[in-house]
């Protein structure tokens, strides 16, 4: 998976001088705004990587050999499975999984 | 480049400017600013200064454009004057909250409504909670020399607040005395740009303004504070520094002008300041005690000094272009304050001058300090200087 | 080589926020940091994205930043780039992105002023046709007839009375370099354009139709589909001003059903038959002078 990851565990030591801060740190995850996960299936998907163009939280990596989520940042919107032509990915709910 | 000058109040300010050399200079022409802006935009056509000039279309713009300069670590200038202030407010709190070193220039003028384009001070004075440090210029000399010192106090990485140096409109403005320059390099060592420690970077990337939620944004503001609090050195650092460097130097927050043995003291910020001091030594010839406090910095307030200067007096007088209405001018206010909190008993009483560009003259001055000597003030309103009362109306 | 979801790169530059479940406005501004780059610096006046992006310390925008006063985008991105010029920096986007009420209304002044000066940024109107962050109220882009949290629909009112503003072309009779419209349902369309945008020797401009799954009424799956309708049915339109040119980059011989766009969406659920047949006298009025009057 080549996404970045949080770090849960920081805390805030000392106040940057003015609300100025390093970009690209991550102390949150949005997993909870989820009620229906997408779920890939890697035989019938084609790689035409349509899912990953569209998806509004870039949680679908493609540098692999078959595409993975990130179920860290995912919300489950579902935007990849409306534009998955072949019909590689299906929604199932999170208390389901 | 140094030498003696026969200029104005705003000639003095863009010289001063031209010689801090600014990244960006984004200004918005107001009266009586406009001569800043013109000044500033002739140096930069005749190569004399090589900043990048951004005409932009509003105040607010101006201000906007140092925050994103700024921002990316450069020196900014800007000036502006009155509406032109009340507009970029916004912005104002943006650079004091984000820690922006931005040096203004503010020709104080009255504010609508009734318009008026003449003196006051009314537009800076009412901005004091907007985390800038002001500074007031009595004169032309001071004003060309507090540009100077405001990058120094600005930029200090104890400090990294902006700055806002108030000439009173028309009366310093726009009238012509003699100054003394001072030579490139000294000012080039006295104010070598520094590396902001705030700034966005390529390499490191930053996100500035952020979001503070309830769990961090009151420990930004106490940051904040503290170094508000802690420019109260670095401004008189700064002064004693350029005393030492330019052979000139103003007291750093306040000055204290035969203060000593001073039965009334008159405590007044600006350009009045002079005709103060005029009227001090007619009365001091004649044998009267009194003295003036000028104040050169509204913020942070020098309340220390204030209450220091003012605590062998009998009696205190505040003369001040504004007026908080529907209660007294704000300077007053600020003043009583210091005095509580340093324990300072003396009867002090307000005196609200010039509103709209009204003058004030030294007999006005004389009446001031007559009234302090006799001990017989005017109980707790505010009086206004030379009122024609007659046609206000019941 | 065309920029589309094999050749864009699958580093992730807006990751981690924290917008609302298919949000339009994150993919765009997702995919056109794609094509711009670390090296960018992004002005993002406060709004949804900001709002979603910045909240210390959680920072989920990987480039530098700037959130200036609502007001004030298109100034902060012109003092950014003249600070960072007459520093000497090199290789570096500067663009901002603002929603409609941030381009159309409260930035119009600012985003005109950048224009004059034809500084050398990126302006990105991401248009989801109403003040979402305040919790949906009209804005000078929101279209007729939608219901929002300050227009309400009525018996007697039905939403939104006044049309959109027509802002691109606001933009382009300034004389811009650059003006592009696009939708998050053309996707590479929109690619390709901030490429343009970012390779166009001064101030350019992006119109983004974004799709906001809360304010529209929509389900957050429906996004990119809807972006795509509302193209397709001839509401938005995808074009370009260049050398002082217009030009239709998409001309449906037919459009899609509007009123199945507009039915599709609870923010006009309040629309009647004579609401339907404004929309679409508007609609084939603008496409008439489009037609008439810009290169296809």
């Amino acid at each position: 998976m080549d996404r970045p990851k949080a770090d849960l565990s920081y805390v805030v030591e000392t106040l940057p001088l003015g609300p100025a801060f390093e970009t690209g740190q991550l102390h949150d995850v949005s997993s909870g705004m989820r009620t229906f996960r997408p779920v890939i299936d890697t035989e019938k998907c084609v790689k035409c990587l349509r899912c990953f163009l569209v998806c509004p939280d870039g949680a679908i990596d493609k540098s692999g050999e078959t595409l993975e989520i990130d179920y860290d940042y995912c919300k489950g919107c579902g935007v990849c499975r409306r534009a998955c032509k072949p019909g590689a990915i299906s929604m199932v709910k999170e208390a389901e999984v | 480049m140094s030498g003696k000058l026969f200029v104005s109040g705003d000639e003095a300010v863009a010289l001063a400017v031209r010689q801090t050399k600014p990244h960006v200079i984004a200004a918005y022409p107001i009266t009586p600013q406009t001569i800043v802006v013109e000044r500033l935009s002739d140096f930069v056509e005749d190569g004399s200064l090589e900043s990048q000039y951004l005409y932009v279309e509003s105040e607010h713009s101006a201000m906007c454009a140092c925050l994103g300069a700024s921002a990316i670590g450069a020196r900014t200038f800007t000036a502006t004057s009155s509406q032109g202030l009340l507009y970029m407010v916004e912005g104002l709190h943006y650079a004091s909250g984000s820690r922006f070193p931005i040096v203004m220039m503010n020709a104080n003028r009255s504010l609508a409504a009734p318009w008026s384009i003449y003196n006051d001070q009314r537009d800076s004075l009412s901005e004091l909670e907007c985390g800038w440090i002001q500074l007031y210029a009595e004169n032309a000399q001071e004003a060309y020399d507090t540009i100077l010192q405001a990058y120094r106090i600005a930029e200090d990485p104890k400090v990294m607040l902006p700055v806002m140096v108030n000439l009173d409109g028309f009366v310093l403005t726009h009238t012509y005395e003699l100054i003394q320059t001072a030579e490139q390099e000294k000012v080039d060592a006295y104010i070598p740009y520094r590396d902001f420690c705030n700034k966005l970077d390529l390499d490191q990337p930053k996100a500035t303004c952020i979001t503070a939620g309830p769990p961090y944004n009151m420990e930004f503001r106490y940051q904040q504070h503290q170094a508000t609090l802690c420019a109260a050195e670095t401004i008189r650092e700064a002064d004693r520094e350029f005393g030492e460097k330019f052979g000139r130097s103003y007291g750093g927050l306040v000055e204290t002008y035969r203060c000593e043995d001073a039965e009334a003291i008159l405590v007044t910020l600006g350009s009045v300041a002079g005709t103060v001091r005029c009227v001090v030594d007619a009365y001091r010839e004649a044998g009267k005690k009194v003295g003036l406090l000028k104040i050169r910095c509204m913020r942070p307030f020098p309340a220390k000094e204030a209450a220091a200067a003012l605590k062998g007096a009998k009696a205190v007088g505040v003369l001040e272009k504004d007026v908080s209405f529907g209660f007294e001018g704000v300077v007053h206010t600020n003043v009583n304050s210091a005095l509580k909190e340093w324990n300072v008993t003396v009867p002090t009483a307000n005196y609200v001058g010039g509103l709209g560009g009204r003058s004030i003259s030294k007999e006005d001055i004389g009446g001031i300090f007559d009234a302090l000597l006799s001990g017989n003030l005017n109980g707790s309103e505010a009086a206004f200087v030379n009122l024609r009362r007659d046609i206000c109306g019941a | 080589m065309a920029l589309n979801a094999k050749t864009i790169t699958n580093q992730e530059l807006f990751y981690g926020h924290k917008a609302c479940p298919g949000c339009g406005a994150a993919l765009a501004i997702r995919l056109a940091l794609k094509v711009l780059g670390e090296r960018t610096i992004v002005v993002i006046p406060p709004n949804c994205m900001s709002t979603v992006g910045y909240i210390y310390p959680h920072m989920p925008v990987f480039v530098n930043s700037v959130i200036p006063p609502f007001a004030g985008t298109a100034a902060v991105m012109s003092g950014v780039l003249a600070g960072a010029e007459a520093q000497g920096l090199k290789d570096y986007h500067v663009v901002g992105f603002a929603g409609d009420g941030g381009t159309a209304d409260i930035g119009l002044q600012a985003l005109s002023g950048m224009i004059d000066r034809n500084d050398r940024a990126i302006f990105i109107c991401y248009d989801n046709e109403a003040y979402m962050n305040t919790g949906v109220q009209k804005s000078g882009l929101t279209p007729y007839g939608m219901k929002t949290t300050n227009t309400p629909a009525g018996k007697r009112i039905h939403g939104s009375q006044s049309s959109k503003k027509r802002m691109f072309e606001i933009v382009a009779a300034h004389g811009i370099p650059y003006a592009a419209t696009a939708s998050v349902g053309y996707p590479e369309d929109f690619l390709a354009k901030v490429e343009k945008a970012m390779n166009t020797d001064g101030t350019s401009y992006i119109h983004v139709m974004a799709p906001c799954p809360t304010g529209w009424g929509t389900e957050s799956d429906v996004t990119v589909d809807i972006g795509k309708e509302a193209v397709d049915c001839g509401l938005w339109y995808l074009a370009e001003y260049e050398g002082g040119e217009f030009k239709l980059n998409r001309d449906p011989k037919e459009f899609a059903s509007a009123e199945a766009y507009l039915k599709a969406q609870s923010r006009f659920s309040a629309l009647d038959e004579t609401d339907f047949a404004r929309i679409l006298q508007e609609r084939d009025d603008a496409w008439a002078r489009m037609r008439r009057d810009w290169k296809k």
